[in-house]
């Protein structure tokens, strides 16, 4: 494409198939412990 | 949904329902300003007029284009594929402790939410049999989860370093038997940190929270001693030896950002430069009229703050200084999976915190709110209607939520910080939002420029 340049392309549908296995780590238990960024969690399957 | 915004020359278009990112020029950037999902096959004339100031070939062509990224399910994606009712878990597998394993500190922090340590219910450690019956209540409501956190929590947690010690022990003596793979947290303000514990934690911890403000004198002017001195000359030299035997595993240096220090990004250079890499500086909680509290006529200069600080990011990669900054991390491709990001935190029903006494809260934030109270490790009791009633929350329950184009990367903020401020967890905690917007777009702006530094 000559006017946009994609960073990523659709990601989250694909994980809806296989996702929800629940053995990533707690988001508030990472570092922050007041408040929530879910998106800099890791994927316990693509570690 | 998509949420377009400029930042520093570079135009974003992000597609909220298949979390596509797109980097746009100029006139495709202002077309998208003026398409929604009713895209027709052919560029529509009042878009060619709108834009005069272009070559009408050149926005018919970056029209062609979007309706490309939309056939290709990467704009105006719809989110039917997200089946919520699937994704609501039942009968709270708990897979995360917050063990406050101390209602006592030795620090008086200006802003702390836990009443300086004691949540408001007395002094107290936790005795180690509180703790065993801890580990054997999230081992058997772990069910069919593997993985277990627990983070000891205070209070000051090096202040019960026996139940620490005792329950790293007991937890790993459990491990073969029950096939759980347990992964320990401390968060400590470091006052008690000594050669011997500083092994441990490395050997034992899987990650280390270090509670440093930034500057000494931001640092100093809130995180008192009992005494009522500063503690940024008694800590960095212990945090430091921690770090640096540390080797490659996983720490934090945490800090809180107040309206007294709203120049943060030169607390989160200093925290780098002191040694610490690794970091997050988060807004604080506080009330209405306490003096430092975060208000809405500061955002703009906590925004520009945030701007000031994704520029010294992007300075300090280009000279081998690099830092990561906690709330500027985005993984735009292999991120947590869409179920995930519903649900957030899992407070009350994955997650849950245990005070000395043994008595259960949703996390640690609502810790002492009795209305919020599960149950107790030593008598079994552990409330499922509280459980479902926090499972039940998500971004489609959180009506202002659904309309928001960070629902995918915040999953829905705080039900604490929601509470405190609305008395209501399904209203978001409207401040907060604000931020973390800013803090994302900063996020994602610095994705796309690694990105395309990395190409070149």
């Amino acid at each position: 494409m000559k006017h946009i340049k994609t960073l990523t392309s659709a990601t989250l549908k694909q994980t809806a198939a296989h996702g929800g296995c629940g053995e990533c780590q707690t988001s508030c238990q990472s570092a922050c412990k007041t408040s929530c960024t879910v998106a800099n969690q890791k994927c316990e399957h693509n570690k | 949904m998509i949420h377009r915004y400029s930042k520093n020359g570079l135009n974003f278009l992000l597609d909220v329902n298949s979390g596509s990112v797109h980097v746009l020029d100029d006139i495709s950037y202002e077309v998208a300003g003026l398409i929604d999902e009713n895209m027709s096959e052919n560029c529509p004339e009042n878009i060619v007029n709108e834009l005069s100031q272009y070559n009408a070939d050149d926005v018919k062509a970056a029209y062609a284009e979007l309706l490309e990224l939309k056939k290709a399910g990467q704009l105006f994606a719809d989110d039917d594929y997200i089946d919520v009712s699937r994704y609501i878990p039942t009968d709270a597998p708990v897979k995360a402790l917050c063990l406050h394993v101390a209602h006592d500190c030795n620090l008086r922090c200006k802003y702390c939410f836990a009443s300086t340590g004691d949540f408001g219910k007395g002094r107290k450690i936790m005795p180690f049999e509180v703790a065993k019956k801890a580990i054997d209540f999230v081992i058997e409501r772990s069910k069919g989860r593997k993985n277990i956190e627990l983070d000891f929590f205070g209070g000051e947690p090096l202040m019960a370093w026996d139940t620490v010690t005792k329950t790293v022990d007991y937890a790993r003596s459990r491990e073969a038997e029950t096939g759980k793979k347990f992964r320990f947290t401390i968060t400590t303000n470091g006052l008690l940190l000594d050669s011997d514990k500083i092994d441990y934690i490395n050997e034992n911890m899987d990650n280390v929270v270090l509670s440093l403000d930034g500057r000494e004198s931001v640092n100093d002017e809130f995180r008192k001693t009992v005494n009522g001195g500063g503690c940024y000359d008694i800590i960095v030299p212990k945090f430091k030896e921690l770090v640096d035997k540390r080797g490659d595993k996983d720490y934090y240096a945490r800090g809180t950002f107040t309206a007294k220090n709203l120049d943060f990004a030169e607390d989160v250079v200093h925290i780098a430069d002191a040694g610490f890499p690794s970091l997050s500086v988060e807004p604080v909680s506080a009330d209405d009229g306490c003096g430092y509290e975060l208000t809405e006529e500061q955002l703009p200069t906590i925004f520009a703050e945030y701007d000031r600080l994704a520029e010294i990011m992007l300075e300090r990669r280009k000279n081998g200084k690099k830092f990561t900054f906690f709330h500027f991390m985005v993984d735009l491709n292999q991120g947590p999976c869409v179920v995930k990001r519903l649900r957030g935190c899992g407070a009350g029903y994955e997650y849950v915190a245990i005070t000395p006494d043994g008595d259960i809260y949703p996390c640690h934030q609502f810790v002492g709110k009795d209305e919020f109270k599960q149950g107790n490790v030593l008598d079994g009791t552990f409330n499922l209607d509280i459980a479902h009633q926090f499972a039940g929350m998500n971004i489609y329950t959180r009506e202002k939520c659904k309309e928001c184009w960070a629902k995918f990367y915040c999953s829905g903020g705080c039900s604490a910080a929601n509470y405190n401020s609305n008395a209501d967890m399904n209203i978001p905690y409207e401040l907060g939002c604000k931020m973390e917007r800013k803090r994302l777009e900063c996020a994602i702006y610095l994705k796309a420029m690694e990105q395309m530094e990395e190409e070149l």
